[in-house]
């Protein structure tokens, strides 16, 4: 099975060791991954600010580069949601119908594409506390949502990590409530976000966890900020990582 | 024309008061917590949810004929009806119908309506003494703030706050913080007021078409006070507040408070059908924006809402700004997405104080898609020009090195440049915003791109040999 390789941009720049474990990961799952030189950017920074008219040349690349292919994976919740619900910036097209259609977050790609459950080659010993995004719970669909109260429990991203030998999670209060990154929103509203993200980080820290892990680097991205300001120094790790059997 | 509304610099000086904002967020969580627990309660939750959405699209696709369907039956039960157009002929028609009387004072519910018509000040230049009757509503009066919550309106105020408040407006014991303590202050002094009335006034949560009856909600019996004891009963309403029958009204009810408090149901439900004998009552059907708002395609869907604050109490963003942060009516996610239609721009930037998480909407009794309208609203404001220059400058060079993988690649190779794109996003607003309570990520020695390139070079030479 032949797949792109999506890597977002500020995986690119800030934290290229997650798409070295994303492409790892999946060549070593016997996939054959390509990954596009001409890529950039989904355009959702530009979209989720409104801002569609900037959005769309960005938006329209991506679906140039990417909608030739059967099967595009990234590791990012945020961006597979932009690009399935929010891609309307650009032009509409056969490429960016595909597009739409055949990208799937790393999760959903490993847990109901390849229905994955074991990775023999990693192990974790050690206490996790995982966030899962708010693109990837009520976006994707990719883990029950609290406010649902009569849906059944689950999390993808969960299951996967949980085929890692030796993991241990820890349960903390508002698992789901929103870390405070949103984007732009990071930016437009940098006090009430730090403040999310303080109190998401004091509320893992109580559980004790050895380390952070989740789906989106993005949030983790905020997190990490925040913990460095306190001068907390909890290492944080994408779940590409840590199934590619990564060590503390 | 006003400015935008700053709600991130207003958010920013109630986070510096960490008393009030650590207690608002917890508050505000724990009724989320037994919102929760009280929809786990009913079995087939889900389900009113969808009913109740659908009762309201069902109604508000055929308003006019429900609304006069309504104003037949409450003549016909004794009430006498008016229509406003818009806030001014609201507040003219009430203070017409007092001034007749030579009624120069007035005891009232708990109405946002009122609130949105700004009815108090317009009465109060006419010498008319209003009383708000709602405990939470009356501490807000007597602090002369709008309310920063639809459901408890001084929510953000501790009980020192109120002991304070409450010492310097009615000489009581500063010192004394018992929640009865006050609450017995505020019921010693407003209930002369009640028992004198001529008029009193109420909103309501529901009007029934098929029997003209007007349903209002509260926990404290004030509506009932200011109802039942004057001989005038003024009952103002938004006209998107109406439902076909008794029967779809019992949806509502069960939706309602367990969404609002988490309890099963108010302490009172109270049915007005008409006057009491002897007794005056007028209803007003207000439009004020409505009927232009159910014509907007993205946006009717707003009109459903029941006014529960649900979407308040799990929004992380309104838990920690507090309700006056977006200087509006009506705050916290609903807030954002209603305000607009009622000033574009004074309202402009509020669609940006969301993360878009999404928790509004699966909380929302009546299945409004708030957050995907909070999106919408930011295309509408770039598309009406609203967004900032700075910010919009930003983006521009953000799509345009997002764009051109050229450009992209050499914004991205060399460490100084790196910051480039991401901060571009990040700090164009205040000076370096992200980096004021977070540390900006480093960025890597060799972007993924270059890893990509250099091992490939490589395997393409070791498959060569």
């Amino acid at each position: 099975m032949q797949v792109a390789l999506m890597v977002p941009c500020y995986i690119d720049m800030f934290y290229p060791r997650v798409g070295m474990a994303t492409l790892e990961l999946l060549e070593r799952l016997g996939v054959d991954v390509v990954y596009p030189k001409e890529q950039t950017c989904c355009g959702q920074p530009m979209a989720n600010s409104g801002c569609y008219e900037e959005a769309r040349a960005t938006e329209e690349h991506c679906a140039r580069v990417f909608g030739p292919f059967d099967c595009v994976v990234t590791p990012s919740g945020s961006c597979t949601h932009h690009i399935r619900n929010k891609f309307t910036a650009g032009a509409d097209s056969a490429e960016k119908q595909n597009l739409v259609r055949n990208t799937y977050d790393l999760v959903e790609f490993l847990h109901d594409v390849l229905k994955i459950r074991e990775f023999p080659w990693a192990t974790f010993e050690h206490k996790v506390a995982l966030h899962t995004s708010c693109s990837a719970i009520r976006g994707l669909n990719m883990a029950s949502m609290s406010e649902r109260v009569h849906d059944p429990v689950f999390s993808k991203p969960r299951a996967l990590l949980s085929g890692v030998s030796g993991i241990e999670f820890v349960e903390f209060e508002r698992v789901d409530e929103c870390c405070g990154f949103g984007g732009t929103f990071a930016a437009t509203e940098e006090a009430v976000s730090a403040r999310m993200g303080y109190d998401k980080l004091a509320f893992m820290q109580k559980a004790s966890p050895d380390c952070i892990v989740s789906s989106d680097m993005s949030c983790l991205m905020h997190l990490q900020g925040c913990a460095h300001r306190q001068k907390q120094d909890i290492p944080f790790y994408h779940l590409a990582e840590i199934l590619n059997g990564v060590s503390l | 024309m006003s400015s935008p509304v700053d709600q991130a610099k207003n958010a920013e000086k109630f986070l510096a008061d960490t008393v009030h904002e650590e207690r608002l967020d917890k508050l505000l969580w724990t009724m989320r917590m037994r919102r929760d627990a009280a929809a786990r309660q009913v079995p087939e939750w889900e389900e009113l949810r969808t009913l109740a959405s659908e009762i309201k699209e069902h109604t508000l696709s055929n308003l006019s004929q429900y609304l006069i369907q309504f104003e037949a039956r409450a003549t016909a039960n004794g009430m006498i009806v008016h229509w406003a157009r818009d806030a001014h002929e609201h507040n003219q028609i009430v203070y017409e119908i007092l001034a007749e009387q030579g009624i120069d004072a007035l005891v009232k519910s708990k109405s946002m309506l009122t609130e949105e018509c700004e009815l108090r000040p317009f009465l109060e230049r006419r010498d008319i003494r209003v009383t708000e009757t709602d405990l939470g509503e009356r501490i807000q009066q007597l602090d002369d703030q709008p309310p920063g919550h639809i459901v408890g309106p001084s929510i953000h105020k501790t009980t020192k706050d109120v002991a304070v408040l409450f010492s310097q407006k009615y000489g009581s014991d500063p010192n004394n913080e018992d929640a009865a303590y006050l609450a017995g202050v505020m019921r010693e002094n407003t209930r002369p007021d009640i028992l004198k009335a001529r008029a009193g006034m109420t909103g309501a949560n529901f009007v029934v078409a098929e029997t003209g009856a007007i349903v209002v909600a509260t926990n404290e019996g004030n509506a009932d006070l200011s109802a039942h004891t004057p001989p005038l009963h003024i009952c103002s309403v938004g006209i998107e507040k109406i439902i076909p029958t008794t029967e779809s009204l019992a949806v509502f009810v069960r939706l309602l408070t367990r969404s609002a408090t988490g309890d099963a149901i108010t302490q009172y439900t109270s049915t007005f059908r008409g006057p009491r004998k002897g007794a005056t009552m007028h209803v007003i059907l207000v439009d004020n924006g409505r009927s232009t708002r159910l014509g907007m395609k993205r946006f009717w869907h707003s009109l459903k809402c029941i006014r529960c604050a649900a979407c308040m109490n799990t929004c992380p963003v309104y838990r920690r700004s507090g309700g006056l942060s977006y200087g509006s009516t009506y705050m916290g996610p609903i807030g954002i997405i209603m305000m607009p239609t009622f000033e574009l721009r004074k309202y402009s930037e509020l669609p940006f104080a969301s993360t878009l998480n999404g928790s509004c909407t699966n909380v929302c009794p009546v299945k409004i898609d708030i957050h995907e309208q909070i999106y919408a609203w930011r295309e509408v404001m770039e598309e009406n020009g609203q967004i900032q220059v700075v910010k919009k400058d930003a983006m521009r060079v953000a799509g345009k090195v997002l764009s051109h993988p050229a450009l992209y690649q050499i914004a991205t190779a060399t460490l100084s440049t790196a910051l480039e794109v991401l901060p571009h996003f990040a700090i164009y607003n205040r000076l370096n915003a992200w980096g004021k309570h977070r540390d900006i990520p480093e960025p890597a020695r060799e972007t993924f791109h270059e890893w990509y390139r250099n091992r490939r070079r490589k395997t393409d030479e070791v498959t060569r040999l």
